[in-house]
C-alpha cells in the first residue's frame, strides 16, 4: 500500500469532539452567563420581527411585568416576582433529594397537592375551633404527614419491588388531582370551587402578605443545602445515586435511604402546598400548583442539585415567564410565547453544558498530519 | 474586559430610561381572561372587549392564562397599579372572590365580573356582576333543533317516540341546568314528544371527555346533539357521526359544514360598552346586569340552511318575537313539570352563603323568574322527560 492509500484509509473525521479537562470555573459561568444572554437577545430579536416594535420596548415591557412602574407599584410587584420564585424554588429543593439518589420524583404536584389540601381540611373544620398558634402548627404537621404520605407509597413499591418510579409518582399526581376535584365537589356545593377562608392563614411578617412564605423557603435552602453537603444521610444519598451496589457492599440499607429520602421529598412539597394554600391562595383547586412541580425538575437540573444555584434558577425561570407573559399580553401575541422563549432560554443552558465539558476541534491540517 | 463592563453600563442605564413610561389620563381597561383565544369561551370575551374599546376610544390592556387563585388578584393589582387601569373585568366564575379582595383595596377602582354571583351581597360599591338572559337564547337554538327532529320523524328517520336529544354539560351547576332545560323546553315546544338525555364532564374545556360523551349520547340513541362546553369535542364527534348538533359561544360550521345547525353566544359587547360608558359618565355600574335580546346580548349565529329544516329562520324570527314582547316565557310553569307536577312555589338559591340555603321565591305569577333577583342563573329545577345519566360533577 502506498503512504497515499494508508493516509486515505486512516483520515481523520471532519470534526473531532474531545472531552475536555475541568475548565476553571469562572470560565464555565462565563459561557452559561453568554448562553442565557445570547438566548434572551435572539428572543428579543424574534419579538422585534413578530410585534414591529422596537428592540428596547420589548425589554422595557419585560422588566415592567416583572418589577412594576419604580414608585408606588414596584415593591408589590417585587414582592410578587420574589413569592412565585420561592414556590419554584421549594419546590425543586424538594425533589432535589431524590434526584440525587437517582429516584426521579416526578410527582412533586401531586404531593404539593396533597399538602395543600391538608391544610385546606385544617382551615376548613379546625379554624373556630383551635386557638390561632395552635392551629397554625396542626396546618404544618398534617401539611407535611400528607405530602410524605403521597411520596412515601411510590418508595415503598420502588424499595420492594423496584417498581418504575417516574410512572408511578406521575400515577400520583392523576389520584391527588382527582381528589380535590372531589374534594371541591363536596365542600363547593353546586359551584365546585371554594371561597378564600380567613381562619388559618399565615400570619403576616413586615405587613407583607408573602414575607413569611419567603423567609420559610430560604431556611428550607439553607437546611437542604447542610442537610445534602454536610450529613451522613446527604452522604448515604449520593452513594446510593452513585451506585446502588457500592452501596450494599460499604453497608448501607438501600431500602431505607430510598424510603426515607422520599419521604423528605414528600414532607418538602407538603410544606409547599402549605404555603400555596394557608399562605396565598387561602383556597385550593386542582390548578392550585400550576404546573410548578413539573418546571422545579428543570430547576434542580440546572442548579446542578446546589440549593444556592437554584435561587438563581428558579428566579431566572419565573423573570422570564412572568416577563414573556407581559410582552405576549401587551403585544397580542398567543400566550404560549412565553412558554416557547422559556423553552429556548433552557435549550440554549442546557446546550452550552456541552461546549463546557467537550471542545470541539477540526480535522488538522495536511501538513501537521505529514508531520 | 472594561469596554466590555462599559457597554453593559450602557445598556443597562438605556433599559432603566425606557422603564420610566409615560402616565396617560385617558381610560383604560385592564381585562383578565381564564385562558386565551384558543378557548371558544374566552375568545368570545376577548373579541367583545377589543370591539367596545375600540369603539368607545379607550385603552385595552389583558391579562391571559389567569387561574382561578391569587394569581387573580395579583393580575388585578397589576393592571392597575401598572398600567394604570381604571376598570378591571374578569370573565371566569371562579376569579370573583379573588378579584373581590382586589376591589376591597383599591375602592377607586370599578371591578367587573361575568357569570359571578356575589355582588349584591358583598357590600362593594365597586364590585359589579353581569350575565345575559342566555336561556332565551338556548330557547330559541331549541326551537331550531325541535323543528330538525320533526323533520327527520317526518322523513321517516325515526317514530315521533323515538325523538331523543342528547346533552354534554360541564358541571351541575344552575348556570348549565339553566341552559340545558331552556333548551330542552325550546324543542319540546315544536316537538311535543322529545325527550333528553344529559351527561356531565366535569371539565368546562376537555375535548377528549366532551367527544366521548357525545358518542356515547349517540349509541344511546340521541338523534340531535347539543353541549354547553367550550371545546370541539361534542360538535366534531356529531360531525364524525353525522348528527345534527346545535352548538354554544359561537359557530362551528367551519369544521361541521353537515351538522351544525345554530348557535346561540353571548355578545359580551354591550355589556363592555355600557360599563365603560358609564365611567366616562361618572355613573355607578349597576351591581347586577342582565343582558338580553333587547340589548343585543343573546345573540344566534347564522342558521346552516344545509342542515336546519325548513323554515327555521322563519320560526326563529317570530318566537324571538314573542319573547321579546313578553307573550310567553322560557321558563313558564305551564309548560315543565317536575315530578309529575306543576310548581307554584319554589324557593331558590340566589344569596351566595356556605350552606347554600334557598332564600328567595322565584315563581311569580307562573313564571319562573330567572336572572332576576341577580344576573347569574339559579334555575337547578330537575324537571321531567330530562334524563341525567350521571350526576358525578
Amino acid at each position: 500500500m502506498s503512504k497515499a492509500e494508508v493516509a486515505k484509509h486512516h483520515r481523520e473525521p471532519l470534526i473531532h469532539i474531545v472531552k475536555r479537562d475541568d475548565m476553571v470555573w469562572w470560565r464555565a459561568w462565563l459561557i452559561r452567563v453568554a448562553a442565557i444572554a445570547i438566548a434572551i437577545l435572539l428572543i428579543g430579536v424574534i419579538s422585534v420581527l413578530l410585534t414591529g416594535k422596537d428592540f428596547f420596548s420589548i425589554f422595557e415591557t419585560m422588566f415592567r411585568g416583572v418589577f412594576g412602574r419604580p414608585g408606588k407599584s414596584s415593591s408589590r410587584m417585587l414582592w410578587y416576582f420574589l413569592q412565585k420564585t420561592a414556590v419554584l424554588l421549594g419546590l425543586s429543593l424538594a425533589v432535589t433529594p431524590a434526584f440525587k439518589m437517582k429516584f426521579w420524583n416526578c410527582g412533586a404536584e401531586g404531593q404539593a397537592l396533597m399538602g395543600g389540601l391538608a391544610s385546606m381540611i385544617c382551615m376548613i373544620e379546625l379554624g373556630d375551633k383551635l386557638p390561632y398558634p395552635a392551629l397554625i402548627l396542626v396546618i404544618l404537621v398534617s401539611s407535611i404527614v400528607a405530602g410524605a404520605l403521597w411520596g412515601l407509597v411510590p418508595a415503598i413499591f420502588k424499595a420492594q419491588y423496584n417498581t418504575n418510579e417516574t410512572l408511578f409518582t406521575l400515577m400520583m399526581n392523576y389520584i391527588a388531582t382527582q381528589i380535590i376535584k372531589y374534594y371541591l365537589y363536596i365542600e363547593g356545593g353546586g359551584t365546585n370551587k371554594i371561597n378564600p377562608v380567613k381562619e388559618g392563614n399565615l400570619p403576616q411578617i413586615f405587613g407583607q402578605e408573602y414575607a413569611l412564605n419567603v423567609i420559610i423557603v430560604l431556611v428550607l435552602v439553607l437546611a437542604m443545602y447542610i442537610y445534602l453537603n454536610y450529613s451522613k444521610q446527604g452522604y448515604e444519598i449520593n452513594v446510593v445515586g452513585e451506585s446502588q451496589n457500592t452501596a450494599r457492599y460499604i453497608g448501607i440499607n438501600v431500602k431505607k435511604v430510598i424510603i426515607r429520602t422520599m419521604i423528605i421529598s414528600g414532607a418538602v412539597c407538603g410544606i409547599m402546598g402549605m404555603i400555596l394554600v394557608a399562605g396565598t391562595d387561602h383556597s385550593i383547586d386542582t390548578n392550585t400548583v400550576g404546573g410548578q412541580g413539573f418546571t422545579a425538575i428543570m430547576v434542580s437540573w440546572l442548579g446542578q442539585f446546589n440549593p444556592f444555584i437554584m435561587i438563581f434558577m428558579s428566579a431566572l425561570v419565573v423573570f422570564l415567564n412572568t416577563g414573556y407573559a407581559k410582552v405576549a399580553d401587551s403585544c397580542g401575541l398567543d400566550s404560549a410565547f412565553s412558554d416557547i422563549a422559556v423553552g429556548l432560554v433552557i435549550f440554549f443552558v442546557v446546550g452550552c453544558e456541552f461546549f463546557i465539558r467537550y471542545s470541539v476541534r477540526f480535522r488538522h491540517s495536511r501538513k501537521e498530519a505529514q508531520v | 474586559m472594561k469596554r466590555f463592563l462599559c457597554a453593559l453600563l450602557a445598556c443597562m442605564m438605556l433599559l432603566s430610561f425606557a422603564a420610566c413610561g409615560e402616565d396617560s389620563d385617558d381610560l383604560k381597561v385592564g381585562f383578565i381572561f381564564l385562558h386565551d383565544e384558543n378557548s371558544t369561551y374566552d375568545k368570545n370575551f376577548i373579541d367583545a372587549a377589543k370591539a367596545a374599546c375600540e369603539e368607545l376610544g379607550v385603552e385595552y390592556c389583558q391579562k391571559t392564562q389567569i387561574p382561578e387563585s391569587n394569581a387573580c388578584k395579583e393580575a388585578a393589582i397589576e393592571l392597575i397599579d401598572v398600567d394604570g387601569c381604571d376598570i378591571i373585568f374578569a370573565d371566569s366564575f371562579g376569579h370573583e372572590s379573588f378579584l373581590m379582595e382586589a376591589a376591597k383595596e383599591y375602592p377607586d377602582v370599578q371591578f367587573c365580573h361575568a357569570t359571578g354571583t356575589q355582588a349584591h351581597t358583598s357590600e362593594l360599591d365597586n364590585f359589579h356582576n353581569a350575565f345575559a338572559s342566555i336561556y332565551e337564547g338556548r330557547y330559541l337554538a331549541g326551537v331550531a333543533a325541535g323543528m330538525k327532529l320533526n323533520e327527520m320523524i317526518e322523513a321517516g328517520e325515526f317514530t315521533a317516540e323515538e325523538a331523543k336529544m342528547g346533552y354534554v354539560g360541564a358541571f351541575t351547576f344552575a348556570e348549565v341546568i339553566s341552559g340545558y332545560t331552556s333548551f330542552y323546553l325550546g324543542a319540546k315546544s315544536v316537538c311535543p314528544t322529545v325527550t333528553m338525555d344529559v351527561k356531565f364532564t366535569g371539565s368546562w374545556y376537555d375535548e377528549t371527555l366532551e367527544k366521548e360523551a357525545a358518542v356515547a349520547l349517540i349509541e344511546g340513541g340521541c338523534k340531535l346533539i347539543s353541549q354547553h362546553a367550550d371545546s370541539w369535542g361534542a360538535p366534531t364527534a356529531c360531525e364524525d357521526a353525522g348528527v345534527p348538533n346545535v352548538s354554544y359561544n359561537g359557530s362551528t360550521e367551519s369544521r361541521c359544514p353537515d351538522t351544525f345547525i345554530v348557535s346561540s353566544r353571548i355578545d359580551w359587547t354591550p355589556y363592555f360598552k355600557h360599563m365603560i360608558q358609564s365611567v366616562m359618565d361618572g355613573k355607578a355600574i349597576e351591581t347586577d346586569w342582565t343582558g338580553t335580546l333587547d340589548t343585543g346580548s343573546v345573540v344566534l349565529t347564522d342558521i346552516n340552511e344545509n342542515v336546519a329544516a325548513e323554515g327555521t329562520a322563519e320560526k326563529i324570527e317570530e318566537v324571538k318575537a314573542m319573547l321579546k314582547s313578553g307573550e310567553i316565557s322560557v321558563f313558564d310553569t305551564a309548560n315543565f313539570t317536575v315530578g309529575g307536577e306543576t310548581l307554584t312555589t319554589y324557593e331558590a338559591d340566589v344569596n351566595t352563603d356556605a350552606d347554600f340555603t334557598p332564600d328567595t321565591e322565584a315563581i311569580v305569577d307562573g313564571v319562573f323568574c330567572e336572572s332576576k333577583f341577580r344576573s347569574a342563573p339559579y334555575f337547578d329545577l330537575r324537571i321531567d322527560g330530562i334524563t341525567l345519566l350521571d350526576e358525578k360533577y
